[in-house]
């Protein structure tokens, strides 16, 4: 152990690092407590047992197996790679050299998988990166993948490259510099022993050159920590809480709202007792909340925690039966919509700030709107996709990470219906047939035993 | 429900026909098949006629929870004041609203839908699908409903009740889980699809088709036993090969589908009450 000036730039690298990821974190916090509220709490056993299942077991990408097994290797390889890290950052705080290597069989253990892993992470990545860029699979295009998140795919992928790059270029010339020396070194190095070949025969370079890796290494990990909350990567994070958040009642069970209920109990038993309505803490009564969601913060919580923890990987909309069949509607639009407008709105990440990338960060809205109405509904999402969807609920089964396109969906043509009256024609004439006619059809109530005249014509007659 | 009442009676279920069940021409016959069961089993049922009305579940979908909830209290004092108990449907939207979305507004009931309710009875033994006209060497798919399957998850109810018909049982592609919807659901029955390439029924009918012809890969016997049926050439008529519907919608839009492609020829589209009532014989 030998402080040096490296020790306390490290450390101030270290603090800098996480420091700006706490303050991007509180920035995105803030951003999804903007959404009504929603009780959540409870149910604490069944919620972990489904993040468990769901969020670190992966279970919903074996849908595809293609995907699933690549993606298993990377998952799999960021958590055995970031113990590494804990290493790396007692080596750093305390200018040790592999800290954890008394650990001897067990550490050789540990570092031959993470070369292993390391290896086929690149694999994996470059796979990744062929799917997206050289055989087009279908699910990666489409409107919404404008240029932002076009790029944020692929400097992912980059990203994951050079931080294996720089691992193994840490181990390998930490392994020849100490065979040059006749030292042993602690741990395996299953894949760098055959990188050595590539490396200069003298150890004041191999010495830089490890530096050169182990400092690439942790600054890149800072880097891309703070890149994370402006990019679809965000997942790794988010799917966590995501996932505990989501709902454990039926697909089928939409949410009843309240307001409605008292107002509807008070109309059909005068008696009805609605309890008083919420105050300001001067005593003034709270401006009434509008029925459905216009804009972001009209949605719930846990909707806008689904816009961060959203991988774009498109499987909702390539179920989609409306997307489907050439409509104008994908649920991933909905949800990358909502992220889009609550940073343009409230606050930005570091790195992506939809105004910065302008009309090419956004769907172009179809109506010209002024600032005042430039939210959420009309200003990203057309009326025209709302109404396409069937609520079949193939978006929300197919979704990784247990997102729910379709309770914004419903929220929003809750407000076309009950705050516009903008629902197409014909679904009014439904609704009306349904307020005079008990039924959606305009048939008579009487007719409702038609059925039964014939049943029994054979004996009748 | 009123006569009974009257009479002091409660049933042991109370039949929710739905509005498509009531008025709708073509399900009336699934109304009328499924009431042949009951009363061919002996279970002691009743309707609401008149008393009956939308469950609001169009309205909620398209987003207006007003009417919706105004049709549910005003089912719920009719159901509550005749003290039901258990509610039969044969619509997964009527199955779907009263089951989940009921109770919050006061309404608990054990709400059954039709395919559980006759796989039920055929475990029971008291449906045994004997005596009546055979399936024997006829194609069928089964279409998923997604009311009934995601919304709810009951995908193998209905598998069972086909199972009892002595037919070639054939999966479509996207089924269970991954089952295309038929186009109607969310209040889309009630109105022009948007704009686009084609119609979701159509979509899907394409789809079924595929695999009562063959020309898909067989996906084999709905319990995962392999087809041995040979593929039925479009035009041939084996008695027909049939798509198997759980829900109003899917058989009107499945229906418009076999017409637009011109097959109501050789294929059909059937309700597992019907389908069940006629290999009893109920089908007066
Ligand atoms: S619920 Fe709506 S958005 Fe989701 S897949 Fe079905 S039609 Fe598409
Ligand atoms: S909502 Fe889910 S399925 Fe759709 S793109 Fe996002 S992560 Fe993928």
């Amino acid at each position: 152990m030998h402080f040096s000036i490296q020790n306390i730039l490290f450390l101030l690298v270290a603090v800098a690092g996480f420091g700006l990821f706490a303050w991007q974190a509180r920035k995105i916090r803030a951003n999804i407590l903007v959404g009504r509220d929603r009780d959540m709490s409870g149910h604490v056993n069944e919620r972990l047992w489904k993040t468990l299942l769901v969020a670190f077991g992966q279970q919903k990408m074996f849908k595809r197996l293609t995907p699933a097994f690549l993606h298993l290797i990377v998952y799999i390889g960021f958590i055995v790679i970031n113990i590494e890290v804990i290493e790396i950052l007692i080596d750093g705080i305390f200018g040790t050299h592999r800290v954890l290597g008394f650990m001897g069989p067990l550490y050789s253990a540990l570092t031959g998988t993470n070369e292993v892993l390391g290896a086929l992470v690149v694999l994996a990545v470059t796979a990744f990166w062929w799917r997206r860029n050289v055989q087009g699979v279908r699910r990666f295009s489409g409107p919404e993948m404008r240029a932002w998140p076009k790029l944020d795919a692929n400097v992912i992928l980059y990203i994951e490259v050079v931080l294996m790059v720089a691992l193994f270029l840490m181990n390998s010339a930490d392994l020849k510099a100490h065979q040059l020396e006749g030292k042993d070194l602690d741990g395996a190095f299953p894949i760098s022993q055959f990188l050595t070949g590539l490396l200069p025969d003298n150890v004041s370079s191999l010495v830089v050159l490890e530096r050169v890796g182990w400092w690439a290494h942790i600054v890149g990990i800072l880097l891309f920590l703070n890149y994370l909350p402006s990019s679809k990567h965000f997942h790794i994070i988010m799917a966590f809480p995501n996932v505990y958040f989501s709902r454990l009642v039926p697909q089928g069970q939409f949410s009843n709202v309240d307001s409605i209920t008292h107002e509807v109990k008070a109309m059909m038993d005068p008696t009805y007792q609605v309890p008083t309505p919420a105050t300001n803490p001067d005593g003034s009564a709270v401006a009434p909340t509008p029925f459905g969601a216009k804009d972001v913060n009209d949605l719930a919580w846990t909707n806008l925690l689904n816009a961060y923890s959203c991988t774009e990987c498109g499987r909702c909309t390539s179920v989609c039966p409306a997307n489907l069949t050439g409509k104008l509607l994908s649920p991933r639009k909905i949800i990358m919509d909502t992220r889009d407008r609550m940073e343009e709105k409230y606050n930005s990440p570091l790195v992506f700030d939809p105004a910065l990338y302008g009309k090419e960060a956004k769907h172009d809205p179809q109506e010209q709107l002024d600032k005042e109405n430039h939210t959420l509904l009309r200003g990203y999402v057309t009326p025209e996709e709302l109404w396409a969807c069937t609520t079949c609920n193939a978006c929300v089964e197919a979704c990784p990470v247990n997102i729910n396109p379709l309770e914004s969906i419903v929220e929003m043509r809750r407000f076309l219906v009950l705050e516009e009256s903008a629902a197409p024609n014909s679904l009014n004439v439904m609704f009306s047939n349904i307020e005079n006619n008990g039924a959606p059809w305009a048939f008579s109530p009487s007719d409702r035993f038609n059925w039964a005249d014939d049943l029994y014509m054979a004996e009748k007659a | 429900m009123a006569d009974l009442a009257a009479r002091g009676e409660t049933p042991e279920v109370l039949f929710w026909v739905g509005c498509a069940g009531a008025f709708d021409d073509r399900y009336k016959r699934v109304t009328r098949a499924f009431v042949r069961i009951l009363e061919h089993v002996g279970v002691k049922y009743a309707v609401l006629g008149m008393e009956e009305t939308c469950t609001g579940d169009p309205a909620k979908r398209a987003g207006n929870e007003f009417l919706f909830q105004m049709q549910a209290m005003q089912n719920i004092t009719t159901l509550n004041g005749y003290g039901i108990k258990t509610v039969v449907t044969a619509c997964p939207h009527c199955f779907n609203t009263i089951k989940n979305e009921y109770p919050a507004l006061g309404g608990e009931y054990e709400v059954i839908h039709h395919s559980t309710f006759l796989q039920q009875l055929i475990n029971q033994g008291r449906v045994k699908a004997e005596g009546g006209e055979s399936f024997k060497g006829r194609r069928i798919t089964f279409h998923d409903s997604c009311y009934l399957g995601r919304a709810n998850n009951i995908y193998e109810a209905p598998r069972a009740v086909l199972e009892v018909l002595d037919a070639d049982l054939v999966e479509m592609k996207r089924c269970k889980t991954n089952g295309l919807c038929c186009g109607a659901g969310g209040a889309q029955m009630w109105k022009e699809p948007e704009p686009g390439k084609k119609d979701i029924n159509i979509e899907r009918t394409e789809e079924a088709l595929a695999t009562l012809d063959g020309n898909a890969e067989v996906l084999g016997n709905l319990t995962g036993v392999e087809s041995t049926a040979p593929g039925l050439p479009a035009g041939s008529n084996h008695g027909g090969s049939i798509i198997a519907v759980g829900c109003p919608f899917c058989m009107t839009m499945m229906a418009d589908g076999v017409k637009n492609k011109e097959r109501e020829q050789d294929v059909q589209v059937f309700d597992l009450a019907e389908l069940i009532a006629s290999a009893e014989g109920l089908n007066a």
